[in-house]
């Protein structure tokens, strides 16, 4: 009799029924995806992951930099004399601004002191190696090789020789993610050099740009270029941003439809610059009457609570 | 005509230490540079729901949920993306796994089409609820180069299972 009300052998344990697993394992994955959707809660989670991904990342990259580097050592003398010659030529070209350039800026700071006007901000930065692109197809960024060792931090802006590239989003220990400001809805506060007149321009996803909500009458002209308007707390003012190649103008809609090129080698490899954040903005003028009462009244509540 | 255990060869046990060995490789694969090419299969979910199949008690919903996760810190996509998609297609496998070994590798493949498809499809509805952008046709192709690849896979990772082919009278099996 002893037998009969045994438990079953250990063989046939197969731990929990799989559809129980199943939902289980769901449910996790459902709450990670929102909380690091909505909240981005987990940051430290995926830092934490990304010391044992970072490694194997690297490694794999390797191959693939060891061809680029045979092939640059292959590549042969001449081209690299012509190459060299071509950018003697570029240095030359850029010589007299950039050898007035001290002495200019020197100027303008005398000038905005007299003036009283705040002094232009210095544009200071760190060089910083495009490691590899990441994977998801759904978005575009790239990952390069400094990060919160580097004091890198989230939000700072990332340019290359010829303009404006992106935007660290993400920082891990040893790299960051840039998004690039061809990504869906990235918005980069623009002017237009030629009447001054500022907007935002936002990615499309598919390597363009678009600038948004301009009336359809409104005076832009295909090849204007657009420059940071520094209207945030986050880009310097004038670094190019892209250049109008398109624009559709349709009475039927309010908005004009421009379409714009980036101008840096956004989707290409090499190295770019990641600028030290901005100082902080001075703080914003007092709000206008009708919000200020209502900030009064909640102040004053506040006061009767204590 | 009753279809037949086609592989009647009799197959060693599974070493674990290649189980786990086969998914780093595929971890490794999918961080080439190559994986930008379109087209390119997913090896860690090919992978997964081979191991998943044909060891379903080793590898499961747990791996795939780690490798999951691994792979999401890897894109820079949002966590959970890859997690739910593999779980959901570990457990297709699992549900698979008695059934599929009967048929010819071709016909295997086709079973596992439609879960590597339904692995695409789950992480492309999720990114695109939440505003992402399309990722080309290109995405939707790689699940058919990945079931092209099974065969090849499957010859792949059985081998170092293989028994050698001549008999021993003295022992049958």
């Amino acid at each position: 009799m002893a037998g009969i009300d045994h438990a079953p052998p250990p063989f046939f344990k197969r731990g929990p029924a799989p559809l129980a697993l199943l939902t289980f394992y769901i449910a996790i994955s459902l709450a990670v995806f929102f909380v690091d959707l909505r909240m981005r809660s987990l940051d430290l989670l995926r830092q934490s992951l990304s010391l044992v991904v970072d490694p194997v990342q690297r490694a794999a990259q390797a191959p693939g930099s060891l061809v680029d580097l045979a092939a640059g050592y292959l590549q042969g003398l001449q081209a690299l004399q012509v190459e060299n010659r071509e950018l003697k030529h570029a240095k030359l070209n850029t010589a007299p601004d950039l050898q007035r350039l001290a002495q200019l800026e020197s100027e303008n700071e005398r000038l905005r002191k007299l003036l009283a006007v705040k002094e232009r901000e210095q544009a200071k930065g760190q060089v910083a190696q495009i490691l590899y692109t990441a994977r998801d197809p759904f978005s575009r960024k790239v990952i390069v090789d400094k990060g919160q060792q580097s004091n890198i931090g989230a939000g700072q802006p990332a340019i290359d020789e010829a303009g404006v590239v992106g935007q660290v989003t993400r920082v891990f220990p040893f790299s960051a993610e840039i998004t690039l400001i061809t990504d869906k809805d990235q918005a980069v506060p623009v002017q237009i050099v030629r009447n001054g007149q500022r907007s935002v321009v936002f990615g499309l996803g598919n390597g363009q740009l678009e600038l948004r909500y301009m009336p359809a009458n409104a005076d832009v002209q295909e090849g204007d270029l657009l420059v940071t308007s520094g209207l945030d707390s986050i880009y310097l003012p004038g670094f190019p941003v892209a250049k109008v190649v398109q624009v559709e103008r349709d009475s039927a809609y309010s908005f004009a439809r421009i379409f714009c090129a980036p101008i840096a080698a956004v989707e290409n490899f090499g190295e770019l610059m990641i600028l030290d954040p901005r100082q902080a903005l001075p703080p914003p003028p007092p709000e206008s009457k009708g919000r200020g009462q209502v900030a009064e009244v909640v102040n004053v509540r506040g006061r009767k609570k204590h | 005509m009753q279809p037949t255990f086609s592989s009647s060869r009799i197959l060693l046990p599974v070493r674990p230490w290649f189980v786990y060995f086969s998914l780093f490789c595929a971890l490794l694969l999918n961080f080439l540079p190559t994986a930008h090419w379109p087209g390119m299969p997913d090896w860690v979910a090919l992978t997964l729901c081979f191991w998943s199949i044909r060891e379903t008690r080793r590898v499961g919903m747990g791996s795939a949920f780690v490798l999951g996760l691994l792979m999401d810190v890897a894109d820079g996509s949002i966590l959970g993306q890859h997690c739910f998609a593999y779980v959901l297609l570990a457990y297709g496998a699992m549900a698979l796994a008695r059934r599929i070994l009967w048929f010819p590798l071709l016909q295997q493949a086709l079973h596992i089409l439609p879960l590597l498809i339904a692995t695409q499809a789950i992480q492309a509805v999720m990114r695109l609820a939440v505003g992402a952008d399309w990722p080309g046709i290109g995405y939707f192709i790689s699940p058919l180069i990945a079931t092209l690849l099974w065969p090849l896979l499957t010859l792949a990772l059985l081998l170092p299972q293989y028994q050698p082919v001549e008999q021993n009278p003295d022992r049958p099996i």
